[in-house]
């Protein structure tokens, strides 16, 4: 289980210098979204299963969709994505493959040797004595919606002008 | 089984943190720097995983679903905030965007921008 743990702290690493060092955004997502995933391989190690599924389907998934659509409205129209592109992430994530095939086929290994700690308990601890920390991140999704949408709204007028 | 110290843990999230503000240092594209600036969140949070899993509490991970939403706000602001840039100026470098003291050229202060429709 160590070597799993090295092996995605390589990927994660690895994957980050990557997305610094990129001239394509495009390119740099695709790291980007590798090095999130490693990310969530140590976490699960770690006993933070919750957690890990979150960082996969908020990070890797909303909100890397959020750039992708970014990239999408403004970056460069030629050679977006080349094949040869994909061989880097593809390699870090076959890494991680390996990663997962390894635990499956060894039986059901537990984590390293931490407690692990269920989502039963961070959603009791989330809504007791978090609870005022909800609220306030309520507070701050909204204050995000409204400012996203009134720029959103600005963005539309000046895109409408220039398309007259 | 053989169990990794949680200082590597640490140290993890120190070189992602360290790698995220040479990102944030170094580019001067505005959407590099937000990227460097989700990297940075991401290992923080890892940190507070890790901490989390040393005491063996939720309280690392109720931390970490605070930062998600915060990550997420804060990119739906900063990308609309790009997006609006790059409609006016079709430019994302940082340094050529000078807004500040000295600048006459700020979008939107002229009055004429950001009307109603």
């Amino acid at each position: 289980m160590n070597l799993i743990y090295a092996a995605s702290a390589f990927v994660a690493i690895a994957a980050t210098l990557m997305v610094i060092t990129r001239r394509n955004a495009v390119h740099a997502l695709l790291y980007l979204v590798v090095s999130l995933l490693a990310v969530a391989v140590i976490m699960l190690l770690l006993g933070a299963a919750f957690v890990a599924a979150l960082e996969v389907i908020i990070y890797a998934g909303a909100i890397m969709v959020l750039f992708v659509f970014v990239i999408m409205l403004i970056g460069p129209r030629n050679d977006i994505v080349s094949p040869r592109a994909w061989i880097g992430p593809g390699i870090l994530c076959f890494i991680l493959l390996a990663e997962l095939v390894y635990v499956i086929a060894g039986g059901s290994t537990p984590p390293l040797a931490v407690k692990e700690v269920p989502p039963r308990e961070v959603g009791i601890a989330l809504l007791g004595p978090y609870l005022i920390g909800v609220e306030v991140t309520a507070f701050l999704l909204l204050a995000g919606l409204v400012g996203a949408f009134h720029l959103g709204r600005r963005l539309a007028t000046t895109l409408g002008r220039k398309g007259d | 089984m053989a169990s990794v110290p949680f200082e590597y843990g640490l140290v993890v999230a120190a070189v992602l943190f360290v790698l995220g503000l040479a990102g944030v240092l170094a580019r001067r594209n505005l959407l590099f720097i937000l990227l460097s600036v989700e990297i940075m969140l991401n290992a923080a949070g890892l940190a507070f995983i890790v901490a989390g899993a040393r005491w063996g509490q939720a309280d690392g991970q109720v931390m970490f679903i605070f930062l998600l939403s915060m990550a997420a706000a804060e990119v739906a602001v900063g990308l609309a905030l790009i997006l609006l840039l790059y409609s006016r100026r079709k430019d994302l470098d940082s340094d050529a965007l000078t807004m500040g003291a000295g600048s006459t050229d700020i979008p939107g202060a002229n009055g004429a921008e950001g009307g109603q429709p």
